[in-house]
């Protein structure tokens, strides 16, 4: 299990690394964290003519709050996210989705960018993009767009990046003060990636639910967006009969595939018994 | 072919290799520090987990050229002026190892857990040593040898 | 726990092995290139299940600078032999594909190269041109008429089939009151070691000498075999097992085809040859236990006395059948019955190729499956008799005065007390406070469950058993030998200064040997255990050694020690008379006592070890007439009720046996189908424990094994015979977080058969969880009628079962798909009506979807 041969790259900054990406065309691909890209060139699963390490780009690594958004950096680690202070305070949701990232070691190396960039739909961090509304933005020869995260995921492993650009800047809203919130995941073995995950944020006046936000992972191609189930809580408020019923309305709303750690049937199942769980926690920390 | 130039366990080393070259394997094969295992290559086991500038993370899934001016700790760093590491002391007190392959990774594993949470309770510990796979000891001497461990080592600081 | 002066055998010694290999200074096969120049392997697989190989093409890989060359099945076919195996059926087994392939993964051809980065790079260029055959992988549609036979030669896919009857079975179930059924389905799963194998040989062609060195752990039978696939005469093939394995839980005793396969490649290109398994090849193509579909039926009289049983057995080998297997289904045959005393059985056992990969010796060999069933079927009585599962076990059970207690398959139990220690383990648990508090439970609506599982634990093979898969006509003709033995060997020297060597010629893979025999010498000669060195490196040339040889089938305990005992005897013995010499006293008036010769009354002088050491090695002179000079000595223990299998079936298939009584509790979430282990419980009988705090990790370690077969790991396989679980992402090894917290203790019946009375354990509770956490869940969704016949319990399957069982209105049978975790209705089927033959339809053959590398070796799609 060794990686088959590559041109190597390490620029020390984004427009050589856009240069060397451009080279290739299509034929290379970036290196972030590794820590999903690496296995699958060991296994000789991927092959590209060569690599493009963003390690060495000091720039793509911050975490940085700016109009109402918390902006990061594609190549800020999953570790320096675990740690900050500003994340902890003013995205909860993405700590704790930190934790469910494998393990530290992994997080140690794994990047925000990376983790989105890769599509993985069993992922933590796309979740939490779907359900924060987030945004990332993307650097090509052509310049730089944003995606909305609804515009980014396209199925399995694929996003609407093009192979030519890098995705530079990971951008979440931050959570409205008080905001209750949850991620609630199934998986075989801690650290695994989720056979069903639910992230929820409600935002509470009293007994009616202002905002509410529900986004899965694992249950399907992409991480879906519990738009319809969101709707019943903000409609009919916080109260049990209102979480079954969106609770239910999620199963509706997700098509997941079967392999061979859970049938189509329980993953759908799961996403209502989680999404009901997260709902009943974020509810429970939920001020105001 | 490419340079890499690096310190681990304090000694500064350069070697060349192929751009390709897994981490692990130049420590292994080039450095000559064959106490960093190698169990998957795809970053399951853990056995290959060394300290990376002061932080875990697995040799396996990394390239020897990323490691270039970094600063290495493997488990051949852990002892001190010829005595083990407390954690090392409570690994052999605690029967937290048996045909010790884990080990490596297991002791650098911790090492970064007792550093970023000096006194873990027992869900913590195991979720911490979760990211290593080991097949001997059913983990529990390495839980017991973890937890006591813990304040030795903020005693020791 | 250290103690000072004698005694050191019973207490928790730290380990001697532990210095090395915290520091990083173990020597694994991987770690030190014991040959200069040695070229690496890649082997190259094939990636279909069923083929005729119709040719090769080389020549790209050939070219690839930094190749060295590469081998295929026409040299394999041309130059070795096939090994044998255990069964009569016309099955060649060679160490690579010669003509077809018959599993995925199965090596096809080796490339050996500069390194390993460019070997592989050559392997991938490397062209078989394949011509697909019809895959089969269900052991029961394998038996089928218009099933692909994977062996022209032998016609089906039955490699073997025996049935054993002991006692008179068919009365047993005339006269029975009550008859129990059940399907069971046992899941393919490994040890998985963390540690992969490693070969590495040489050839010395001037002298005709191969060295292999390997982490092989034996048996040493193979090193016979494998000089005879060589075509070497056996004192010119040497192998070399490095001090330290990293893991093998019997894994590691399948390598032996590998080692033929690397030795073949570095004769044929002239280079000493690496081969270090990635983990790839080793999910792929190592060993693990057989997949197992069980048909069980118990005859019983309606106060719970069990009359007889019938087991039926269908084991799925693989492609080959590779020695020892069939051990799969005969490694247990002198406790088939396990600890109960029932006297009538009959066991049908067949042993079937399928296109998956091969099988062998992994942690529990066979008994996980047997216990599993038995103990299955004994709560399936009680359930259909109204009694407790604690009532109908202690019913059944061998009282302790009825020991040495011969079964009536040949099994020779040596010692025990298994009502004491069924009685401990459920003192310890608080058994009726649990049933209670089940009932709190219940009552609230939550699934609790308590499980029972009590365990004959066989340890030291006979390696005899082995013949039992041969037809009782075929091992009555004279050419036939008979085979029967379980010896093991140790050397221990003593220094002029009264300094201590220990030799052994086993295998560790982590049971620390070296700290056991120092405490086991440091007894015997009255020094402490830093006085003895031991030395543990097995090496062909060198050592003593015997076929049976190695450290399996939890040998060391139980038999290894006993040759440290009886050299160290031997010693003391000669100490003896050398002393009565120089004191000029008869040798019955001393004694050797606390590290020197005394008189037997107490007074007078003594000579010290140290003292005699000196002078025996100083002044030969010293020595009586006739006394040998030096002070060593080696003994060869074996076990002289290790009998060959008799014309009845019988036979005493392991030496020593152990007893595990466990207890435990779970909690299943209804809604996720989550198990939660809220109380576990076991206790062992290993006679006299050496070291507790090593034997306590055996269990650990055991315990976690036997649970990953039962909730997270197996091999499992598509109707194409592809592997879905190929990486440690899909193929689920426990972490920390699963592991449960485990309550042990001992109770102690020394076996009269060893000299310091112990047993072997390190198998342990990896045969009695998948009985016993299979027995707490399914007392745990009773209510829903659930009851558990089919590892591993998924959440996926779990929950399909509690789901359809939600759905179905109570007292009428959910109809499932699958043979999945079966509604307990309808336990007592009549016995025709399995003729029926549910099939195992596994569902579900996609592996599973991310972007980590997930296990199908035929797809190389780069990603995105
Ligand atoms: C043992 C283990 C357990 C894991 N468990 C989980 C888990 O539970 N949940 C989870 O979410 N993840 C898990 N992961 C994956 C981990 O989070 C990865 O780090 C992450 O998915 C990818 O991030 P990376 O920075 O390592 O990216 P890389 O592996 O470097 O890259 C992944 C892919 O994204 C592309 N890419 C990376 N960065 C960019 C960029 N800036 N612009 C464009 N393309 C880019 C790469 O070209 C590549 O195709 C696990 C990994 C391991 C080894
Ligand atoms: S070898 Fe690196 S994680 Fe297994
Ligand atoms: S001690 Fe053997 S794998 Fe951990």
């Amino acid at each position: 299990m060794k990686p088959p041969k590559f041109e190597y790259h390490a620029p020390k900054s984004l427009e050589e690394a856009l240069e060397a990406l451009g080279r290739y065309g299509g034929d290379a691909k970036v290196l972030a964290g590794g820590q999903s890209l690496m296995p699958l060139l060991n296994f000789r699963l991927a092959r590209p003519t060569a690599l493009v390490d963003l390690n060495r780009i000091g720039s793509l690594a911050y975490i940085r709050e700016h109009n109402g958004q918390i902006r990061f950096g594609a190549m800020t680690r999953q570790r320096t996210i675990e740690f900050s202070p500003v994340v902890a305070q003013r995205l909860p949701l993405l700590k704790e989705a930190t934790h469910w990232v494998g393990h530290l070691p992994i997080r140690t190396r794994g990047t925000i960018g990376g983790s989105i960039a890769h599509a993985d739909p069993s992922a933590e961090y796309p979740a939490v993009l779907a359900a924060l509304e987030g945004e990332v933005v993307a650097r090509g020869a052509r310049g730089e767009r944003v995606i909305r995260a609804g515009d980014l995921f396209q199925t399995y492993l694929t996003t609407s990046l093009a192979p030519d650009e890098i995705l530079t800047e990971v951008r979440l809203p931050v959570m409205p003060a008080g905001a209750g919130y949850a991620l609630e995941e199934f998986a075989r073995r801690h650290g695994d990636f989720a056979i069903i995950g639910i992230a929820a944020v409600v935002v509470r006046e009293g007994p009616r639910c202002t905002m509410a936000r529900l986004a899965t992972a694992g249950a399907g191609p992409v991480p879906v967006r519990l738009r319809a189930a969101e709707q019943i809580l903000e409609r009919e408020g916080l109260g049990e009969a209102a979480i079954e019923a969106a609770a239910r309305r999620a199963t509706e709303l997700v098509t997941p595939d079967a392999d061979i750690h859970a049938s189509a049937d329980y993953r759908r199942h799961l996403t209502g018994v989680l999404t009901k769980r997260a709902l009943t926690r974020a509810i429970g920390v939920a001020r105001g | 072919m490419v340079t890499v130039r690096l310190n681990v366990n304090g000694v500064a080393h350069e070697g060349r290799c192929e751009p390709r070259k897994l981490l692990a394997d130049f420590i292994r094969e080039d450095l000559g520090l064959t106490g960093t295992h190698v169990g998957c290559e795809h970053g399951i086991c853990g056995a290959c987990t060394i300290m990376f500038n002061g932080e875990a993370a697995r040799s396996c899934i990394m390239l020897a050229v990323q490691a270039d001016g970094a600063e290495l700790m493997t488990v051949e760093g852990l002892m001190r002026d010829g005595k083990l590491h407390p954690l090392q002391e409570a690994f052999r007190e605690h029967h937290a190892l048996q045909c010790g392959f884990c080990t490596p990774g297991m002791l650098i594993t911790a090492l970064d857990l007792l550093r970023t949470n000096p006194s873990p309770n027992d869900r913590e510990i195991r979720e911490g040593i979760s990211a290593v796979l080991c097949r001997c000891t059913g983990y529990q001497g390495i839980v017991n040898a973890v937890r006591a461990a813990a304040p030795i080592l903020v005693a020791g600081r | 726990m250290e103690g000072t002066g004698l005694g050191w055998i019973g207490k928790s010694v730290k380990r001697v092995e532990d210095a090395r290999l915290l520091t990083g200074r173990g020597t694994f096969i991987d770690d030190h290139p014991p040959v200069a120049n040695a070229c690496h392997a890649a082997i190259v697989r094939s990636p279909l299940a069923h083929a005729k190989i119709r040719g090769y093409e080389l020549s790209a890989a050939l070219a690839l600078p930094g190749v060295v060359g590469a081998i295929t099945g026409e040299d394999v076919a041309r130059h070795t032999k096939p090994f044998s195996v255990g069964v009569t059926a016309p099955i060649h087994y060679y160490c690579a594909a010669t003509d077809r392939v018959r599993f995925v993964g199965e090596p096809v051809a080796v490339v050996v190269a500069k390194n390993r980065y460019i070997a592989e790079d050559a392997a991938d260029l490397v062209q078989v041109d394949y011509e697909p055959l019809p895959v089969v992988v269900d052991p029961e549609r394998a038996l089928d008429a218009d099933a692909p036979v994977l062996h022209e030669a032998v016609g089906s896919n039955l490699a073997g089939n025996r049935r054993l009857v002991y006692g008179d079975p068919d009365r047993a179930f005339r006269d029975a009151d009550v008859v129990v059924n059940e399907r069971f389905t046992f899941p393919k799963y490994a040890s998985t070691p963390i540690e992969t194998y490693g070969v590495i040989a040489r050839w010395d062609l001037l002298d005709g000498v191969c060295t292999v060195w390997s982490n092989f752990m034996g048996p040493f039978i193979m090193h016979p075999l494998t000089a005879r696939v060589l075509g070497l005469p056996e004192n010119r093939l040497r192998f070399i097992v490095p001090a330290d394995i990293g893991g093998s839980f019997g894994i590691k005793s399948s390598i032996y085809p590998y080692i033929a396969l690397i030795a073949l490649a570095a004769k044929r290109l002239g280079v000493p040859v690496k081969w270090i398994e990635d983990r790839r090849e080793h999910l792929l193509a190592s060993s693990s236990g057989t997949d197992r579909v069980a048909y069980r039926e118990v005859a019983a009289r309606q106060d719970g006395t069990i009359l007889g049983m019938r087991f039926k057995w269908l084991d799925n080998v693989g492609g080959y059948i590779r020695s020892p297997e069939p051990g799969c289904s005969f490694r247990p045959t002198g406790n088939f019955v396990g600890p109960y005393r029932f006297q009538h059985l009959e066991v049908d056992a067949s042993v079937v190729m399928t296109n998956k990969s091969l099988t062998g010796p992994n942690r529990g060999y066979a008994c996980g499956h047997l216990y599993f069933e038995t103990e299955g079927m004994m709560d399936r009585l009680a359930d259909r008799l109204g009694l407790d599962p604690v009532e109908v076990r202690r019913k059944n059970l061998i009282q302790p005065d009825q020991f040495p207690y011969r079964t009536p398959s040949g099994g020779l139990y040596d010692s025990g007390d298994y009502p004491a220690a069924f009685d401990r383990a459920l003192e310890l648990a608080g058994y009726d406070e649990l049933r209670r508090e089940q009932a709190t439970a219940r009552a609230a609506g939550r699934y609790v469950g308590i499980g029972l599982a009590l365990a004959v634990d066989p340890s030291v093979s006979n390696m005899g058993y082995v013949a039992t898969a041969l037809d009782p006509q075929f091992r009555a003709k004279p050419e036939y030998l008979a085979k029967s033995g379980a010896v093991d060997s140790a050397t221990i020297k003593i220094d002029p200064l009264g300094r201590v060597i220990a030799i052994l010629g086993t295998t560790p893979q982590g049971q620390g040997h070296q700290t056991v025999v120092s405490q086991i010498v440091a007894d015997e000669l009255g020094l402490v255990p830093q006085d003895v060195t031991v030395v543990d490196e097995m090496d062909t040339f060198t050592r003593v050694w015997s076929i049976s040889s190695g450290t399996y089938s939890s040998r060391f305990g139980s038999v290894g020690t006993s040759a440290v005992a009886l050299a160290a005897r031997k010693l003391t013995a000669k100490l003896v008379d050398y002393a009565a010499h120089l004191m000029e006293l008869p040798a019955p008036s001393l004694e050797f006592r606390d590290g020197a010769v005394r008189l037997r009354d107490g007074k007078g002088p003594s000579y010290s070890i140290k003292d005699l050491a000196g002078r025996a090695h100083w002044n030969t002179e010293s020595l009586p007439e006739g006394m040998e000079p030096g002070l060593q000595a080696t003994a060869v223990f074996g076990f002289t009720v290790a009998k060959a299998v008799d014309a009845e079936d019988r036979v005493n298939s392991s030496n020593t046996y152990g007893f595990i009584a466990e207890v435990m509790a779970v909690e299943v979430d209804p809604e996720t189908a989550a198990i939660k282990i809220l109380r576990y419980v076991t206790v062992h009988d290993a006679g006299t424990i050496i070291n507790p705090m090593i034997a306590e990790g055996q269990i650990y370690g055991g315990a976690l094994h036997g649970l990953g077969g039962a909730l997270y790991e197996e091999l499992a396989y598509d109707e194409n015979g592809q592997l879905l679980t190929g990486t440690f992402m899909d193929y689920l090894v426990p972490t920390a977080s699963e592991a449960p917290q485990i309550e042990i203790a001992h109770v102690v019946s020394p076996s009269p058969l060893t000299p310091l009375g112990s047993k072997g354990l390190g198998e342990s509770s990896s045969m009695t969880v998948p009985a016993v956490i299979a027995n707490a869940v399914s007392d745990a969704l009773a209510p829903l009628g659930i009851r558990i016949n089919e590892l591993p319990m998924t959440p996926s399957k779990l929950w399909k079962a509690i789901d359809q069982a939600q759905r179905t209105p109570t007292g009428v049978s959910a109809p499932l798909a699958s043979g999945a975790l079966q509604p307990r209705r309808g336990v007592s089927e009549p016995r025709e009506s399995r003729a029926l033959r549910p099939r195992a339809g596994v569902s579900e053959p996609r592996a599973s979807f991310s972007g980590h590398p997930r296990s199908d070796p035929t797809s190389r799609t780069s990603l995105q």
